[in-house]
């Protein structure tokens, strides 16, 4: 395991998609253990960044590093050790629609393990558990299922492998108000439990007070701030004012400001 | 990433406390090695210990994986009647622990899918085929009343949409027909004109070259190739938006899907199938036009001459007929089962597969059934 304390470095990462410069110089650092999400408005390239990072599009100038090693320059080996050190959550969920849900948890440990048939099955049984789904919804195809189950189902898959690192996109929209709250619960224990280190992109103000260490906010291509939520939302740079200071950004700042003693 | 493997040893017998066991380096999916674990379990079960003390603090890592072969162990312990006291886990890798615990009752509760086997299947199978042919009816059903009210209020028709399919089901498919009916027209030349050759009837050539092309090749081929071309592409484009929901999106907003998507299919197809067919009737022609002059030395002259002569206009307009009822088919039954995919990426190749095998086969059927009524007819 790398000394370093850091898992991610985006290091002037620019990218341009279709002759349009999404990223202008992306720099940001995510150290062991800590939870740090992506802001900003829809179409600023938040999703953009876990897509980098996750080698599923390739800057056009900058380097990102993950575990301390230039994700650009791993060899196929590389890269498939690292892609066993993470798990990602898509924004659809993204699950196998021809597989049931159990199926759907259990590839990984298929893939990649030496596991005998019974262990995969119970361990995969056990995330569906822990994730907070019931167990008749180990048999049912992803078709079957609502949009919060859903999002539990490729949260469970995400994490069979346990990986250090955790990556979501916008992983609690469509959650109804229990099951956000019981979703950023979850994330906070995961961390406590297994030291998972979590990346996410969310507009879930709840969220972003409760679990997050550092906030990042994403505004023409570059990361105009990244510091704890408490002093974010007393930036004066206007952008990140509009951002928060809408009727939703107060209610929540009244709400969770005072134990974070502003 | 350097891992100690996971392992429980018994401390050597002369230690002062022989019933502890130390458990030690990494209980995860790296550090676990399935085989040597069983060796350390299987030889402390053996020792039929009733009382143990599990020393995990030496454990340097955990992952639920882990957590979870610790926990069936102990279970066995306990099972066996050995009283177990777990002392020294890290808090972190007992809550693992304790997660497992409170999960795993619930565990021995996983449901079956309800499964059909033998004669249960057998029905079941007869049921749903009976089921879809109902649903078929009942589809052309709705087409022919969409299309009757589009008869009386023509403005509703689709016209964009209308053209859009004769252009990707026509005009784009015009190149890959005039080559397929160009080489089907040299081979049925060469394969005949070897026999007439003798008979030193080459001259006939043109005859049977202008009815089997006219009449059989270009109709039914163009019609078997657009099956696959265009057939599939209606499926598995009608299929995508089922999956999409943007099907439903557009019934909530009060167009009917079938105005927007169905009938302008099958109306466009039903235009650029005999269009098709003319053009693979010509291309069809020249192939056998330039095999003949190539192989039985007939000038093109007296081959344009004769076709006139000894091909009947019948045999083209028979031809042609037959397309528009081959258009029917295929796109009747690749939107059909377009809007039967459910939910999955699997579904939707399952169906495009059914339409593009059961448009096939209909063409053939309705082929067939199209001699036998000329040959009653005397066409």
């Amino acid at each position: 395991m790398p000394a370093s304390n850091v898992v991610i470095t985006l290091n002037n990462v620019k990218i341009s998609i279709a002759g349009q410069w999404i990223h202008q110089g992306i720099n940001l650092e995510v150290k062991r253990r800590e939870i740090v999400a992506i802001v900003g408005s829809s179409g600023a390239g938040k999703s953009t960044i876990l897509r980098e990072i996750l080698l599923l599009l390739v800057p056009t100038s900058g380097t990102i590093e993950v575990f301390g090693k230039d994700v650009s320059k791993l060899p196929p080996s590389g890269v498939l050790a690292l892609q066993r050190r993470w798990g990602v959550l898509f924004q659809q969920s993204a699950l196998f629609t021809s597989l049931t849900v159990l199926e759907n948890i259990a590839f990984p440990l298929r893939e990649h393990t030496a596991l005998d048939k019974k262990t995969i099955r119970e361990l995969a049984l056990l995330k569906l558990l822990a994730v907070g789904l019931p167990i008749t919804a180990a048999i049912k195809y992803p078709s079957e299922l609502s949009g919060g189950m859903l999002k539990r189902a490729a949260l469970a898959r995400a994490l069979i492998m346990d990986p250090e690192l955790l990556l979501l996109d916008e992983p609690t929209t469509g959650l109804d108000p229990q099951g956000a709250e019981a979703f950023d619960d979850l994330l906070l224990s995961l961390r406590a439990i297994l030291g998972l280190t979590i990346l996410l992109v969310t507009h879930d103000l709840d969220t972003l007070w409760h679990t997050t260490d550092n906030v990042a906010f994403l505004s023409a291509g570059r990361v105009l701030e990244c510091s704890p939520i408490a002093q974010l939302t007393q930036s004066t740079e206007p952008a990140i004012r509009t951002y928060f200071q809408g009727p939703r950004g107060r209610i929540t700042q009244q709400l969770y400001g005072k134990t974070h003693g502003i | 990433m350097p891992t100690n493997l996971a392992s429980v040893s018994l401390p050597s017998s002369n230690d002062t406390q022989p019933d502890k066991l130390l458990c030690q380096g990494d209980w995860t999916l790296a550090g676990i090695n399935s085989k040597i674990l069983k060796k350390n379990f299987d030889k402390i079960n053996r020792l039929k210990h009733s009382l143990l003390t599990l020393d995990a603090s030496a454990i340097t890592a955990m992952d639920t994986r882990g957590a979870w072969q610790l926990y069936q162990w102990m279970n066995q312990l306990s099972q066996q009647g050995t009283q177990l006291t777990l002392q020294g886990l890290n808090q972190e890798y007992n809550a693992l622990l304790i997660d497992i615990q409170k999960n795993v009752e619930a565990l021995e509760n996983l449901p079956k899918r309800q499964e059909y086997k033998g004669l249960a299947l057998l029905g079941k199978k007869t049921v749903d085929q009976l089921l879809e042919v109902q649903a078929f009816l009942q589809f052309i059903g709705k087409n022919v009343v969409s299309s009757l009210t589009l008869l009386l209020k023509p403005k509703r028709l689709r016209f964009s949409a209308l053209v859009s399919v004769i252009q990707n089901t026509g005009f784009a498919a015009l190149g890959i027909i005039a080559l397929l009916s160009f080489m089907i027209g040299i081979v049925l030349t060469y394969h005949m004109g070897l026999q007439l050759k003798n008979y030193g009837a080459s001259l006939f050539i043109i005859d049977l070259l202008g009815l089997a092309i006219l009449r059989e090749f270009a109709p039914l081929l163009t019609a078997i190739m657009v099956a696959g071309r265009s057939g599939s592409a209606f499926t598995a484009q009608l299929g995508m938006m089922k999956v999409k929901e943007e099907i439903d999106a557009l019934n909530t907003m009060g167009v009917l899907p079938r105005q927007l998507l169905i009938l302008p299919r099958i109306f466009g197809l039903t235009i650029a199938l005999p269009l098709l067919t003319i053009w693979a009737d010509i291309f069809g022609i020249l192939g056998g036009l330039a095999m003949t002059h190539s192989m039985l030395h007939i000038s093109y002259f007296d081959f344009l001459r004769r076709f006139p002569k000894v091909v009947p206009l019948s045999s083209l307009l028979i031809g042609i007929g037959k397309a528009p009822v081959f258009a029917l088919i295929i796109s009747n039954i690749a939107c059909f089962q377009g809007l039967r995919v459910k939910g999955s990426a699997d579904s939707v190749g399952k169906q495009t597969t059914r339409s593009v095998v059961q448009s096939i086969f209909f063409i053939i059927v309705a082929d067939a059934l199209f001699s036998i009524l000329f040959s009653t007819l005397a066409l």
